[in-house]
């Protein structure tokens, strides 16, 4: 029986690095650069210097590399698959063959760069879930998406979705091991028998976990109104992010240099 | 009409209606109570008395479907003063964990300021103040899944206190809570009642709770059948038990002793005051 | 049935940066048919315990015999342990998820594997054990009121028939009424099923009411055990644990302190009754008797 009381959500490190310290907003804008970039990037010069950049900011960070490695692990099969696929799949000029098996230049540099590709990415993003906390995320979110309210994007709503989340998982993760609990004690097996019996064993686990889900939100949305929330509407912010001299130094310099790297490698 | 105190409920009726649309019994049948600035107030009761929907009529949560409820001179049924209503009178449920909104206590306990608009340096003052008065400032960057019951109810009542407003009201505060953490929220909202003056509401089953106000409302049957000073409401101990809620220890054996021609004076309350009465009337015999 | 604890130490997240001892190094016994309360603040290890009791929490070291056999040894089947021993939860109230109050209560039984029949029988049996109204079974365990719930929550243990039944608070959050009508029930139960019941409570007079013999837990560990009106002679001891004695025990002590000759505890209200005036006559006598 697992416990849930000790998780944490997310992936976030506290520290008090250079890129702990940055605005969320300039971690998720270099993000966003970064992402994109890097489709476009098509050299194994460009990819050494995006390698080095992420480098230097794994660096900066003061994250321990097992947990970036650990981020890489579930993903492992999915780059061998790309890097072979892509190796084996492609045409061009033939440097090995056995029976079906044809290796060729063009398919070793594009499997590599594939397999590189993917690694750097998701590094890179875990650079920003390591470095930034759950809340600060959302709050980055929010305000990148307020100027989309124009054209329709509820940014308070999401952010608000996304604070009452990140508040309730371990609540409701602390009660579903309740009810577990609780059931199994009425002799309920979670663990045996087929799929179909086992799907129909988890009704008594996920009925309740429902049922509760919905009368929280009914109390919270009542506590809610009672402490005056009506909506986005004319609502401040105790921490409103503020850019400081580093994001702008750090922002302007990341995103030019990527779109060097994009734009001529 | 009286308005000139602090809250007037004025012969209030309400009932829930159920999905089908068939009138469940009355919740509140013709209630009416005043309450002055800076009163203590308990109201006991069975759950299904009224007294979680009278609660909800202090701030608006609810409106009467007949008579009215005036706050600082205000009609709860008048749409443009929700708002201040609300500010007004504070309200704080019973289980603490479905009434904090935010992952953090600081941001919790900002909440409510930030829904009025105030300036960032006033949130901040806000939220240090009303986390120093809950005792709750070590605690700001916490989140609140990893506190006691206590504590969140605490943290519940400053995210309320932050809004400065002039009423709490407390639907069974305690009723989750252990003894450790009963005690920890009952010395805050005694606090914040003669401290800073703030008229409090409570909300209770339990009567070494109302003990603390200066004025109980029984309740039962969506009506007030008993209203006084706890002194004078605990002595009915015919009326509490017909009505099946504790008649305090300590007040039972008093009107037992009486019943035994011990010459014992009404309003008896607590264990030091029997102990005094006591043994005064040992050393005089 | 008798529940033998012996050296049991449990450690949350064991091996981990997150480990916890919730409680050190155990002994305790419960016979056959006791009434036995466990009290202790939140955190002090009751619930741990209790988890151990029907396999729910495996020791991290120790042991857990129940009726003479080990708890998580080869060849006890858990599921056998568990209809012995009936485990309510805090707020039983949560884990209600079927159709109708019914179905509800036999899902316990129809997890034993046994005939319609019996289900049937142990279900009607356990429904009146907590005075349900026969009504009540056909209805929606959701819409009942909250005191129902509660009742009908732990008839779901009941259908099981264990011979022990531990309850973890099993009052809390209930309001008077539904406080005392919930106590009675246990209280019935256990005279007429000869049941062994184990409840963890703060409420000290509910303890007193009911227990015959107290188990104090502070930080993982027991610091007192025996009859009510022992452990409460010691209310400065349990005072120093953040745990509090009934108001007629401390009404003794307070007397006691100005030099009335009194038992060190009362449970009851009757009981200090009767201390008080068998002084307060004593005296009139001796003092008539001086007027002579």
């Amino acid at each position: 029986m697992p416990t849930f009381k000790s998780i944490t959500i997310g992936q976030y490190i506290p520290g008090e690095s250079l890129l702990h310290r940055l605005d969320p907003r300039t971690k998720i804008l270099i993000t966003g650069f970064l992402v994109v970039g890097l489709f476009f990037i098509d050299t194994f010069w460009g990819y050494g210097l995006a390698a080095l950049y992420i480098g230097i900011a794994v660096l900066r960070s003061e994250i321990p590399a097992h947990y970036l490695l650990r981020g890489l692990r579930p993903v492992i099969a999915i780059i061998l698959l790309t890097f072979v696929l892509n190796t084996f799949m492609t045409e061009g000029e033939v440097l090995w063959q056995w029976r079906f098996l044809t290796l060729t230049r063009e398919g070793l540099s594009r499997g590599g760069m594939l397999a590189i590709r993917l690694i750097l990415l998701i590094v890179g993003t875990s650079i920003l879930t390591l470095t930034t906390s759950p809340i600060a995320l959302t709050d980055g979110l929010e305000n990148l998406l307020r100027p989309g309210k124009r054209v329709g994007i509820p940014a308070h709503e999401l952010a608000m979705m996304m604070t009452i989340a990140l508040r309730f998982i371990p609540t409701l993760l602390e009660e579903t091991e309740k009810i577990m609990k609780a059931q199994m004690a009425r002799g309920a097996d979670f663990e045996s028998g087929n799929l179909l019996q086992r799907a129909k064993s988890l009704l008594p686990l996920l009925v309740p976990l429902f049922v509760s889900a919905f009368r929280r939100a009914d109390e919270l949305a009542v506590a809610m109104e009672a402490r005056c929330y009506r909506g986005g509407e004319g609502r401040t912010k105790l921490n409103e992010l503020a850019f400081q001299l580093a994001d702008y130094v750090v922002l302007v310099s990341s995103g030019v240099f990527i779109l060097w790297l994009a734009w001529a490698l | 009409m009286g308005r000139e105190n602090f809250i007037e409920v004025d012969r209030i009726s309400f009932s829930y209606t159920r999905e089908q649309g068939e009138i469940e019994e009355a919740a509140l049948d013709e209630v009416s109570l005043s309450i002055s600035s800076g009163e203590f107030i308990a109201v006991v009761g069975h759950n299904g008395s009224g007294k979680s929907t009278l609660a909800k009529h202090l701030n608006g949560l609810l409106v009467p479907a007949g008579g009215d409820v005036w706050v600082a001179g205000m009609n709860t049924k008048d749409e443009a003063h929700l708002w201040d209503i609300r500010q007004t009178v504070g309200m704080v449920f019973q289980n603490p964990d479905n009434q904090i909104v935010a992952a953090t206590v600081e941001e919790d306990v900002a909440f409510g300021p930030e829904n009025l608009g105030l300036e960032q340096e006033l949130i901040r003052a806000r939220v240090d103040e009303a986390l120093a008065i809950v005792g709750m400032s070590e605690y700001a960057k916490a989140a609140p899944h990893s506190l006691s019951g206590g504590q969140k109810q605490r943290v519940a009542i400053a995210g309320v206190i932050a809004m400065r407003p002039q009423c709490l009201v407390l639907d069974e505060p305690t009723a989750m809570l252990d003894p450790v953490g009963r005690r920890e929220v009952l010395d805050t909202i005694k606090e914040l009642n003669e401290k800073e003056g703030i008229t409090v509401v409570l909300i209770t089953h339990f009567m070494d709770e109302a003990a603390l106000a200066s004025r109980v409302m029984v309740m039962d049957d969506g009506r007030i059948v008993k209203e006084g000073p706890p002194r004078t409401v605990f002595q009915e101990v015919a009326l509490l038990r017909e009505l099946r809620l504790d008649v305090p220890p300590i007040i039972e054996l008093a009107s037992r002793l009486r019943a035994r021609s011990v010459r014992l004076p009404e309003g008896i309350l607590t264990v030091d005051e029997m102990v005094t009465t006591l043994c005064q009337l040992r050393s005089g015999a | 049935m008798s529940i033998e604890v012996r050296s049991l130490t449990h450690i949350y997240n064991d091996g981990t940066p997150f480990a916890r001892v919730a409680i050190n190094n155990i002994d305790l016994t419960i016979d056959d048919g006791e009434m036995v309360a466990i009290i202790g603040h939140t955190g002090s290890g009751k619930s741990t315990l209790v988890q151990h009791f029907n396999g729910l929490l495996r020791p991290t070291s120790g042991s857990v015999k129940i009726d003479g056999v080990e708890i998580g040894q080869k060849g006890v089947d858990l599921r056998t342990i568990r209809r012995k021993v009936g485990l309510v939860f805090q707020y039983p109230e949560h884990q209600l998820f079927e159709e109708t109050v019914w179905e509800d209560v036999a899902f316990g039984p129809r997890n034993m594997g046994i005939s319609d029949e019996e289900v049937r029988g142990r279900v009607e049996r356990a429904l009146r054990a907590v005075d349900a109204d026969p009504s009540l079974a056909q209805r929606s365990p959701f819409e009942l009121s909250g005191g129902e719930k509660r009742r009908v929550a732990i008839a779901g243990v009941l259908a099981m028939e264990p011979s022990v039944l531990v309850l973890d608070e099993p009052t809390a959050g209930l309001d008077p009424r539904g406080r005392q009508d919930l106590l009675g029930q246990i209280q019935r139960l256990q005279a007429e099923r000869h049941l062994t019941v184990v409840f963890v409570s703060h409420n000290m007079t509910e303890v007193a009411q009911l227990a015959d013999r107290l188990v104090v837990m502070h930080r993982g560990e027991i610091v007192m055990e025996g009859p009510p009106k022992q452990i409460f002679a010691e209310g400065e001891h349990l005072q120093t644990i953040g745990l509090g004695v009934p108001d007629m025990t401390a009404l003794m002590q307070r007397l006691r302190a100005k030099g009335w000759d009194l038992p060190a505890s009362a449970l009851s209200v009757e009981e200090a009754e009767q201390a008080i005036m068998a002084i307060l006559t004593e005296e009139a006598r001796v003092g008539a008797g001086a007027d002579v």
